[in-house]
């Protein structure tokens, strides 16, 4: 019991910081262009298609570093070229752009690569066992994507709290044409905001695909729950997008974990019209939890947990 | 009596073409064809009462086609073992109550918020349900689906609607009765007043309305026509599976929306016949078809955000200003280029697709536009190339003659006071 | 109880800031009712409170007696007061014969009527030409309100708020931005419009004011220093020390 609630918590954790690496990135550009950008998760699958390829001519590590590179070239390429001429007809056309890049990139990801999964391994490096508790080992890989998303999680405070780029972010996160006017190259900022968001999210794919399947669907499998998670967390919050980001990777993994049904509980024979329903395990459920607790969220607290931003 | 008289004209043609359509077009894959239009074009005016008509961006509509078609397609089988006496003609109806009920159910929830919000929550609740479908296993069977068989409810004036014929007349009729009421909606004091909730929702409150009720109504609407077009789905294709109220589906009714032109009452209905066409037509011609939509997408939304409405709408008032012949030289300048352009992309992608998708199973050699090219070599990906480079470059220097037919254009239109 | 509009210790804090401070004014019905104030007083924040946009922190604000603080916007407008805004803030992409129609709407009683064609509704139809001849932009009937004129647009402004016939009338700064002949216009629309109604005008223009009010509060820092009819205000020294100036003591 205390193995599962250890474990759980640990992965819980883990597929939290991994969910908040995504959404910090989202956030970020939400807040500064009001763009939320539905490709972003795309991004997440190309790191990890580019962490593949990297890592079959050269290795994991060269991919650890030049594939989130690569993402945030082309995310600040997207920016460029793509979003900045739509930025006059208002953010609902830069949405559906988004939303329709977000289906190219898996057409051609799809195309590129096949619809199966592809064989992007642990490398050899951290293919070990990290430590042992009770009767189950921890990988040392995870612990490694672990301790990344909180090196990131660091990183991402320390810029934006003491460096002057941060301070000049955090003021065109609410006031993007006061810092126009005081002379800072927004269009130019925003690119470099779009551009890094992307890298970031390159690199959750590029540490997250070894441990996770790296396949063409794993942007749509994962991109419902990033909205999730920052609706819940409250739009423009990076602090409630942190906290949701925790909420929902514990809560799910620990549903997965957790192996109950009301059939176990209460006997297997379901009273009328809950046939299905007494059958299903809470581990069965733990797909559709976070869209729970998107409603139970949105019927108490309609602005989210500490929703800053209406669009 | 000339206003009775060009008020009912557009919709005696529109019938006329409904009636008359399948003697023109006789063949079983028309047929198909056109009834999956019919029931396409009443699920895109469904969507278009959020977006165009309210400023209701859905990511996850097909929720309530879907459920529409489930609960139909249920009842009919109920209606099929219990041999009650009702004929599959009415089976529609029972669809839009149940999308009418899942629509004020969730309704309630949704439309709490506008804007982007909302958008996300009907993400939200769009894979709520359809993930709930693999926990639902009897209501939704799984990955099979819901199986019926429309022939055997009652007969209706003798029709027992089997043959793909009688399907599209039955189609066909829902179609125009749901085209009807939904155009007159909007020339109601309701239909009006969601118009003012998409411009300026702040400012509703203060001439007295709710706008989060009227959200709520034009929802619950909106969910009820769709659930009519997925009982007709279900009529038509006599089975029903999970992925009709997936993402999926719901992107593609965005997309026939949006192409057709949101801001326009017939723009769904053209969107929802040009997409279903493509739809069923380019996945015969080329592996990349879906591709090909999102690529489409991007370019209606950076380039055409009127859609095809739109753009024959802003056609029909150039005509109207006199200056109307300055188009056709400058149209007929940029032509060669965008067509270069296009055909060269085109060639780029399904090269792309035949060398990295299909070259390992099927070989490199393909049929692009009737010809007979080899995938692996370098000439036709060269000429691609030249093709989609050069049209590119010559539009994009081209492009400003265009820009000043239509200032020509604009100004004869503001001369004769109508801009 | 004869005043249509009074607020009581009416106080909004925005965290540790005091934007308005035990706020009481009487309005009686029928009044034209002024408040000026420099920059910054708290005026439309003021009207925020009154018309629901914002909560007050503390006091009360009755309408005809009853109390509507911390009413939603539109439950306050079926009660009977209406406001204008500051910036233009209409139906962009409506007509202006749409945009004066939709106001009309819920005080005729249609609300959320989905069962009438609006072409059919004759009142509906006489109420809004009415109005569009009042305000006159009957000339520009078919225009989308986003593409009229500065001035154009807040004649607008003003017809969508008395469309539906509210007794209680709040205009914030009608005349915001217009030249002498604009806003003498204006004046006179005004004036037409809100016969028989009660007033509350925020303005900076002291032409305006004088030409229409019947009395005049002065707000300086979310307080009322004077309230008054208009020669008693040009004459209070408080006053013109804190905002009038030497050009109107002249």
């Amino acid at each position: 019991m205390l193995q599962l609630i250890a474990f759980s918590t640990l992965n819980g954790v883990l597929y939290g910081m991994l969910l908040f690496m995504l959404a910090s990135g989202l956030t970020l550009v939400f807040s500064m262009m009001g763009v939320l950008n539905f490709a972003h998760v795309s991004f997440y699958m190309l790191g990890a298609y580019f962490g593949f390829e990297i890592e079959r001519r050269l290795g994991f590590w060269p991919g650890f570093f030049v594939a989130p590179l690569a993402v945030g070239l082309i995310g600040a390429a997207v920016e460029r070229f793509g979003l900045r001429r739509l930025h006059r007809l208002g953010h609902v056309s830069e949405l559906l752009f988004t939303f329709g890049l977000a289906f190219v990139i898996e057409e051609i990801v799809q195309m590129i690569w096949g619809k199966l999964p592809v064989d992007y391994r642990v490398p050899p490096s951290l293919d070990f066992v990290a430590f042992r508790l009770f009767d189950t080992t921890y990988p040392a890989y995870r612990m490694f994507m672990l301790v990344t998303a909180v090196a990131i999680f660091a990183a991402l405070v320390v810029v934006l709290k003491r460096t002057r780029v941060g301070l000049v972010i955090q003021a065109a996160l609410t006031h993007p044409d006061m810092v126009a006017m005081l002379g800072h190259d927004v269009p130019r900022m925003f690119m470099l905001v779009f551009g890094a968001g992307a890298a970031l999210a390159g690199l959750a794919g590029v540490i997250a695909g070894p441990a996770l399947v790296t396949q063409p669907s794993m942007a749509a499998l994962l991109g419902p729950i990033l909205f999730v998670v920052i609706v819940v967390g409250g739009l423009g919050s990076l602090a409630g997008a942190f906290f949701a980001s925790l909420l929902i990777g514990l809560i799910q993994t620990f549903a997965v974990a957790m192996n109950g049904s009301l059939a176990e509980v209460f006997g297997p024979v379901a009273p009328p019209f809950l046939g299905d329903l007494w059958q299903v395990t809470i581990a069965e459920l733990a797909p559709i939890i976070p869209y729970l607790l998107l409603v139970i969220v949105l019927i108490v607290r309609p602005t989210g947990l500490m929703g800053t931003r209406e669009s | 009596m000339k206003r009775p008289l060009r008020f009912l004209w557009p919709w005696l043609a529109l019938a006329a073409l409904f009636a008359l359509a399948p003697k023109v077009f006789s063949s079983g894959t028309a047929l198909t064809m056109m009834s999956v239009m019919g029931v396409m074009i009443i699920f895109a005016l469904s969507y278009n009462m959020l977006l165009g008509q309210t400023g209701l961006l859905s990511f996850g509509h097909a929720v309530y086609y879907g459920l529409g078609g489930f609960v139909a397609i249920h009842a009919m089988n109920a209606v099929i073992h219990g041999k009650l006496g009702v004929p599959v003609a009415i089976m529609p109806i029972v669809g839009g109550l149940a999308g009418l009920a899942f629509g004020v159910l969730f309704g309630l929830v949704s439309t709490r918020r506008a804007g982007l919000v909302f958008s996300m929550i009907s993400l939200g609740i769009g894979e709520l349900v359809s993930s709930s479908s693999f926990i639902l296993r009897t209501f939704f069977g799984g990955e099979e689906g819901i199986t019926t068989n429309r022939a055997k409810l009652a007969p209706l004036f003798g029709l027992k609607f089997g043959p793909q014929t009688e399907v599209y007349y039955l189609i066909a009729i829902w179609c125009f009765l749901c085209i009807a009421a939904m155009y007159a909606l909007t020339r109601t004091p309701f239909g009006r007043i969601c118009n003012a909730v998409r411009d300026n929702p702040e400012r509703v409150q203060y001439i007295g309305y709710s706008a989060q009720r009227i959200r709520l109504i034009a929802f619950s609407f909106a969910a009820f026509f769709a659930g009519i077009a997925g009982a007709l789905a279900a009529i038509n294709f006599e089975i029903m599976n999970a992925q009709q109220l997936g993402a999926q589906q719901s992107a593609v009714v965005l997309l026939m929306t949006y192409i057709g032109g949101v801001g326009y009452f017939v723009g769904p209905i053209l969107g929802a016949v040009i997409i279903t066409f493509l739809q069923i037509n380019l996945s015969d011609v080329t592996n990349a078809w879906q591709l090909y939509f999102g690529l489409m997408f991007i370019g209606f939304v950076s380039f055409a955000p009127g859609g095809v409405a739109g753009w024959l709408t802003r056609h029909r008032e150039a005509a109207r200003s006199g200056e109307f012949r300055r188009l056709a030289p400058a149209y007929v300048l940029v032509a060669p280029g965008l067509a270069a352009g296009l055909i060269g992309a085109a060639m780029l992608i399904e090269l792309a697709n035949r060398q990295l998708a299909l070259a390992r199973s099927e070989g490199s050699a393909m049929n692009l536009f009737g010809f007979a090219v080899d995938a692996s070599s370098i000439a036709p990906w060269a000429l691609a190339l030249v093709l989609f480079a050069g049209g590119v470059a010559m539009s994009w220097r081209l492009w400003s003659k265009v820009g000043d037919a239509w200032g020509s254009v604009n100004a004869g239109l503001r001369a004769r006071g109508r801009a | 109880m004869s005043a249509a509009l009074e607020l009581i210790d009416l106080t909004k804090n925005f965290g540790l800031a005091q934007i308005i401070r035990d706020v009481s004014l009487q309005v009686e019905t029928g009044e034209r009712h002024a408040i000026i104030g420099p920059n910054g007083a708290g005026k439309s924040t003021l009207f925020h409170l009154v018309s629901g946009r914002i909560a007050p922190t503390s006091g009360e604000i009755r309408l005809d007696g009853r109390r509507i603080d911390g009413l939603e916007p539109f439950e306050i407008y079926r009660r009977g007061l209406a406001r204008s805004f500051q910036i233009t803030n209409i139906f962009p992409r409506l007509s202006v014969y749409e945009n004066l129609r939709c106001a009309t709407l819920w005080s005729l009683g249609y609300k959320y009527a989905f069962w009438r064609p609006i072409e059919r509704l004759r009142d509906v139809r006489e109420k809004t030409e009415w109005l569009m001849e009042q305000i006159g932009l009957t000339a520009r009937r078919d225009v989308q309100a986003g593409v009229l004129s500065y001035a154009e647009q807040r004649a607008l402004e003003i017809g969508v708020t008395v469309a539906g016939g509210a007794n209680v009338i709040l205009l914030d700064e009608p005349t915001a931005g217009m030249n002498a002949r604009e806003s003498a216009q204006a004046v006179a629309l005004i004036r037409k419009v809100s016969e028989g109604k009660t007033l509350v005008m925020v303005e900076h223009d002291m032409g305006v004011v004088f030409d229409l009010a019947d009395r005049i509060s002065v707000l300086v820092y979310g307080r009322i220093v004077a309230s008054d009819a208009p020669e008693r205000i040009r004459e209070n020294a408080e006053v013109q020390e804190a905002y009038l100036g030497q050009a109107a003591r002249g």
